[in-house]
């Protein structure tokens, strides 16, 4: 496959990892963020290729693990209204709520429809008029502007029967509060496609106000690589930058629509990161002026208080903190078959990463 | 143990572990005794001086026509290939029709017209059957169940049963894997994608002969539901030796390969219904692969990987850029995923 | 969030474009890509094009890495 096959090259891996070994001196950690990433270091085994000085850690990354359990009840409260079709991308299916997930609706008699483009959420809504079709908006700036193109085409084309529930978040604030809270991160490993959408600039001050490197990274071996010896670099000289390595798809200034969609359709609000709290201004929420199409506005459901389950450190794992090892429930009662935590369920989460690739 | 408001998931039929809990947990449970507790394709039972291989199985696949065959097909290859890994030669089947008021006639006669090609093709024959008609709503279009009925030579009796594998055995696939469950996901999701990828069901039971004609099988399964994955998981537990695979040997069409990366599915989960895993001795290796060559149903054949001593009861692949990762078995369904 | 592949656009029809990956084809969303044109190759997400490849520069990082592992002592 073009663009993929040749960043997969055997010889050219080993070729960075030689050089990476040669200049790493100092101890340093690097934080990815991106489920992606998480997976392709696993996946491809990457960490075995690095010298003993570098640890990769994993951050909250995942837009599934880190959605709060207050939005999931509340998709699941939606799933119980008569006459509501949920949408969602596969990603969400299994995830556990306070007392049970949308599988487990779907089999209660929901009708739950996983899709692979928002848009087939706008199909579902003009076939069905006489029903309330409800799109689950979860993911980061890459997946957050298909969101806001979908709202702005159902209003182009006057549909009144769809709405979005609003997850989505984005990337610089939960960044800088690790930062802040003191996690022990050497330099980023910054996700490829949100950067793609994005351009490079919001991550300027994590390389001058904190002096820690950033660099883009694609998704193949060879790119997380590559990456990995551009921060190295940067760390061992003290030139601490935001760097692409990733420039066949990332560009400094990013997509201009899809950022001039975001900020048509959503505006930025304080919201609730599973295992972390609440982060200001890290969330997207619809704005006034399209509130027709947010369910939060137009659908009233009853959420109860929910509460984190007993004995799950994915918030501890989320930060960077602690490993799946660490915890208790890891491999035992949590599995991918049997999640009690978002890190499991979702299969980019850390915890369904280390599970499945494990050595 | 069940718990009086668990319900039934469409996991639970997707051939991985749920599928295997819910048989433990409640099928098991109460039918248990040798011959099931073997759960293998299909029951070796004697009858008299001979021995028969007896198995069953039901079609509810959605949709109904696909790239590469429909329901009727399917059902004929199904239940020939579970009689033929079993060391049988298929003779007889039965065919079940449960019908939804309101199916077309017409679509139910190119489906019958197609289970009885695959029969001829097949050489067994359709002996007794059953007809119903259900409200409409009440299944989805048509289900078939069928049964089939097959003769166990003495060589042949002991495929199922996993014996005599050693470390250095290698095992080997017909051909490419995924091409069923990615032909069916593509042709019953709203995905929209346009694929040239077919369904690979067929009735194995001649070339499996051939095999059997030529070669010391020690083992041999067909990977439906589950994938290829979930079979050797079975066999890596039954056998409690490791199974080493490698990446670079699977043979997986390109149109399969691109889907999986689209939607982050891996091909070893995919279910195959023309695919079948054997296993035999490094050594008859090169001769199994050119009987297998030498058949249309074997053109792809691969070695995909070995019985290794280390980490045993697990599946070990490694991948492409040298990195080793567990295969574990499928756990529910294959799900989409943006992330 | 980041699952992408990079597709070829084969043909544009409006503010969609039939993509291909190998021999899978998909009517992929331009509602966020402009100027494309049959023969690039954009990053596929979730059914809309996010972004153009840019060839050269993959040439050029190629280009790169494959010259850094011919220097490398012991490579053949």
């Amino acid at each position: 496959m073009k663009y993929v096959d040749e960043y997969r090259k055997k010889e050219l891996i080993l070729s960075v990892s030689e050089k990476l070994k040669a200049i790493s001196k100092k101890e340093i950690v690097l934080m990815e963020v991106c489920g992606g990433h998480t997976m392709a270091i696993h996946r491809f085994g990457l960490n075995s290729l690095l010298p003993a000085t570098i640890k990769l850690v994993s951050g909250p990354g995942c837009p599934v693990c880190v959605s709060s359990q207050h939005f999931i009840d509340t998709a699941m409260a939606y799933s119980k209204l008569p006459g509501v079709i949920i949408t969602t991308y596969g990603d969400l299916i299994r995830v556990p709520g306070s007392s049970t997930s949308l599988e487990k609706e779907r089999a209660n008699g929901s009708d739950i429809r996983i899709i692979y483009s928002v848009l087939e959420s706008l199909e579902i809504a003009k076939a069905n008029p006489d029903k309330k079709v409800v799109f689950l908006g979860i993911g980061f700036e890459t997946t957050a502007p298909l969101t806001a193109a979908a709202i702005l085409q159902a209003k182009k084309e006057a549909i009144a029967n769809f709405f979005v529930l609003s997850a989505h978040k984005i990337m610089p604030p939960v960044m800088k509060a690790l930062v802040s809270e003191g996690v022990k991160i050497d330099g980023f490993i910054a996700p490829g496609h949100v950067s793609a959408i994005t351009g490079t600039a919001i991550y300027n001050d994590l390389a001058t106000t904190c002096g820690l490197g950033v660099v883009v990274a694609g998704f193949e071996p060879v790119d997380m690589m590559q990456s990995i010896l551009m921060l190295t670099s940067q760390i061992e000289s003290g030139k601490p930058a935001v760097e692409i390595q990733y420039q066949r798809v990332v560009q400094p200034e990013g997509n201009k629509i899809a950022q001039n969609m975001l900020s048509e359709v959503f505006e930025f609000r304080d919201d609730r990161w599973r295992g972390l709290g609440i982060i200001p201004k890290s969330g997207l929420n619809i704005r006034d002026g399209l509130s027709s199409y947010d369910a939060e506005v137009q659908f009233n459901v009853s959420v109860p208080e929910s509460t984190e389950p007993k004995g799950c450190i994915c918030g501890q794992i989320l930060r960077g903190l602690k490993t799946p090892v660490d915890c208790g429930l890891f491999g035992k009662k949590c599995t991918p078959s049997d999640p009690v935590g978002a890190c499991m369920v979702s299969g980019e989460g850390t915890c369904a990463t280390y599970y499945k690739y494990r050595s | 143990m069940i718990q009086k408001e668990d319900k039934i998931m469409l996991g639970h039929g997707s051939g991985g572990q749920m599928m295997h809990k819910l048989l433990e947990d409640v099928f098991m449970k109460h039918f248990g005794n040798p011959i099931l507790n073997e759960q293998t394709d299909a029951a070796i039972l004697e009858a008299g001086s001979a021995q028969i291989a007896f198995t069953t199985d039901s079609f509810v696949i959605d949709p109904i026509f696909f790239p590469g065959g429909n329901i009727g097909k399917l059902a004929v290859c199904g239940t020939v290939n579970d009689l033929a890994v079993s060391g049988a030669e298929p003779l007889y089947i039965s065919a079940s029709f449960i019908l939804e008021e309101g199916f077309l006639l017409s679509d139910l006669e190119i489906i019958v017209e197609s289970l009885a090609s695959e029969a001829k093709k097949a050489g067994v024959q359709i002996v007794t059957g059953d007809t119903k008609v259900v409200n409409k709503g009440k299944c989805d279009k048509l289900f078939i169940n069928t049964a089939g009925i097959g003769r166990v030579s003495p060589e042949n009796r002991m495929v199922t049963k996993a014996l005599g594998i050693i470390p250095g055995d290698i095992i080997i696939v017909n051909g490419t894997i995924g091409d069923h469950g990615m032909a069916i996901m593509n042709a019953r999701e709203s995905f929209n994608f346009k694929t040239t990828v077919q369904s690979d069901c067929a009735s194995l039971n001649h070339l499996i002969r051939e095999v059997l004609e030529t070669s010391e099988v020690k083992f041999m399964r067909d990977p439906t539901r589950g994938g290829v994955a979930t079979v050797l998981n079975e066999l890596a537990g039954k056998i409690q030796l490791g199974i080493e695979l490698d990446e670079c040997e699977l043979p997986v069409n390109n149109g399969v390969k691109a889907m999986c990366e689209v939607l982050g599915f891996d091909p070893l989960h995919i279910a195959n219904e023309g695919k079948v895993l054997i296993v035999v001795s490094a050594e008859d290796g090169p001769n199994l692969m050119k009987v297998l060559r030498n058949n249309e149903l074997g053109r792809k054949s691969a070695i995909i990987g070995r019985i290794v001593s280390e980490h045993s009861g697990k599946v070990v692949l490694k991948n492409e850029t040298g990195g080793r990762r567990i295969v574990d078995s499928l756990s529910g369904d294959q799900l989409p995923r943006i992330c | 969030m980041c699952l992408a592949i990079p597709a070829k656009v084969i043909s544009i029809d409006g503010s969609s474009a039939l993509v291909s990956i190998e021999d899978v084809e998909y009517k992929a969303s331009l509602l966020l890509l402009n100027d494309v044109k049959p023969g690039d190759f954009v990053m596929l997400h979730a059914g809309f094009a996010i972004q153009k490849v840019d060839a050269e520069e993959a040439a050029y990082t190629l280009q790169l890495l494959n010259d850094e592992e011919k220097h490398r002592p012991g490579s053949v």
